[in-house]
């Protein structure tokens, strides 16, 4: 009972919201600090790498990684935590399914770095420079990481024992989950923790929700005016919730905005992707070609609209005709 | 390994039209290509995205679905919903950069055994054209990048339990 358990957050490709969901736990931060001693936290406090090499094997009680993994480094750091950690932990969809930054394994890293160095238009470099993983400073040796060619999800890297889902996850989850890991009153291995059932389960706007829907066509958001009252769905406005776990509180349907899909699916499903495109797509209400496909161009995008948070952890991976590099 | 390659094709079939179909091929005695894996489903609406997705990534070079005629459906509506769905998934399979002729929707009533075989055949020689699809040999290829790094790491990992045998006895 003397030593408190010894917590580990550690960022890898994300933007930084998951680093934010953490001190949005706001008041409750303190209860959990009381707790646990955070024995790594890069965007916070001041930690070196070499701190936690220097720590025994599976002396951290739990890593909370968010990020997905692209880098050398990336992966590196992730084994190395996953080696200190007794439970590893996925927090948030990029380490959960690869989110937001798995939708680059539509294009090559030439591709990507080519844009990002020469071709984009708020970039000046007329010597095409890049950076390199080797060069030579005054005299010094430099090594910088490797982007990967493939963006990868945290259990596609190293051995994950929860997870816990969301963009970011929410500060009640969140809170769940650390209490779950304190009290050790955690399911089975390999769990997301948040509730196994769909999204529309928790949805204020779930009574409105008709048995069968009809789409005539999908309109966007953004170009729609929504009656807050009504299921989004049946408004034609294309809301994953149906394909999605809850535990966020249904917060973008509240606001009137479809849900995309963060939380990742349920057990039970295997691809969310496909199965969003099954749900919504099943449910349009012509039955001749062209008038199907009128209506489903309402989703100008499929892949970056049912795979937004989790191509990397598809079952397709990563656009499959690409070349290696 | 040595063997010549085969076009590897899943055909999911719905019991009332398309199974029936491939049963009247069959008691007919037409021939047909030996490379379609048929699986019955009670409907074409049965058929999830997911399962044309799994058998693409396990190994199959193409997948066929088959349905009753629109109008025919045993259950009124399934085949429309296959349909639509199939619309959406040819426009999700060009992005991910697999070939449409990979995965395809025909309608055969439970008369058509000439049907069955006529597009077996085709689709076997449309997919032998296009060649193997391979995604899990594509999914190791792709995991060789991370190859040489955790190599590496494995190897200061021994060398360091072997600096340090005694704090190691002490974690166990």
């Amino acid at each position: 009972m003397a030593e408190k358990p010894k917590i580990a957050i550690y960022w890898c490709a994300s933007c930084g919201g998951c680093e934010e969901a953490v001190v949005d736990l706001a008041e409750d931060i303190l209860g959990v600090v009381e707790k646990v001693d955070i024995v790594f936290w890069p965007c916070a406090m001041d930690f070196k790498r070499k701190d936690v090499e220097a720590m025994a094997d599976g002396s951290i009680t739990a890593t909370l990684l968010n990020g997905a993994i692209r880098s050398s480094e990336q992966e590196e750091m992730a084994r190395l935590l996953r080696r200190k950690s007794r439970y590893m932990i996925a927090y948030g969809a990029c380490s959960h399914m690869g989110g937001i930054p798995s939708l680059a394994n539509q294009f090559t890293r030439e591709h990507l770095l080519k844009f990002y160095y020469e071709d984009g238009p708020s970039v000046v470099n007329e010597q095409k420079v890049r950076p390199q993983t080797a060069s030579r400073q005054n005299g010094h040796e430099l090594e910088l990481p490797e982007i990967r060619n493939v963006v990868r999800s945290l259990d596609q890297v190293v051995e994950v024992d929860y997870y816990v889902p969301g963009c970011p996850p929410t500060p009640q989850i969140t809170k769940a989950a650390l209490d779950a890991l304190l009290e050790g009153n955690l399911p089975p291995k390999g769990s997301v923790l948040a509730p196994d059932v769909a999204l529309c389960s928790e949805c204020p706007k779930r009574d409105s929700k008709p048995t069968d829907l009809s789409f005539i066509e999908f309109k966007r958001p953004h170009l729609t005016e929504i009656d807050p009252d009504k299921c989004l769905l049946a408004q034609g406005i294309p809301c994953l919730g149906p394909g999605t776990r809850a535990g966020c509180g249904a917060l973008c349907p509240s606001a009137n905005m479809p849900c995309t899909g963060c939380f990742g699916p349920t057990s039970r499903v295997k691809d969310q992707g496909a199965k969003l495109l099954s749900s919504l797509c099943a449910n349009v209400a012509p039955k001749e070609e062209e008038a199907i496909d009128k209506a489903l161009r309402g989703i100008p995008d499929p892949v970056g609209t049912f795979y937004r948070y989790g191509l990397a952890r598809s079952l397709l991976r990563r656009k499959v005709d690409l070349p290696l590099t | 390994m040595s063997k010549e390659w085969e076009p590897r094709i899943v055909a999911f079939f719905c019991n009332w039209c398309t199974y029936t179909a491939a049963d009247l091929a069959g008691v007919s005695r037409l021939k047909y290509a030996p490379n379609v894996r048929v699986i019955r489903l009670m409907c074409s609406g049965r058929v999830d995205p997911q399962f044309i997705l799994d058998a693409l990534a396990r190994g199959a070079d193409g997948v066929l679905i088959g349905g009753c005629h629109p109008g025919d459906c045993h259950y009124v509506e399934g085949n429309y919903k296959a349909l639509r769905r199939f619309r959406m998934l040819q426009r999700m399979l060009d992005q991910m950069g697999i070939e449409r002729e990979r995965v395809r929707l025909e309608w055969i009533s439970a008369a058509e055994g000439e049907k069955v075989q006529r597009v077996i055949n085709e689709m076997t020689e449309q997919v032998r054209a296009l060649g193997p699809l391979n995604l899990p040999g594509k999914f190791e290829e792709w995991d060789k990048e991370m190859e040489a790094l955790a190599a590496r790491i494995a190897k200061e990992e021994a060398k360091r339990s072997e600096a340090e045998p005694a704090a190691e006895k002490k974690e166990a």
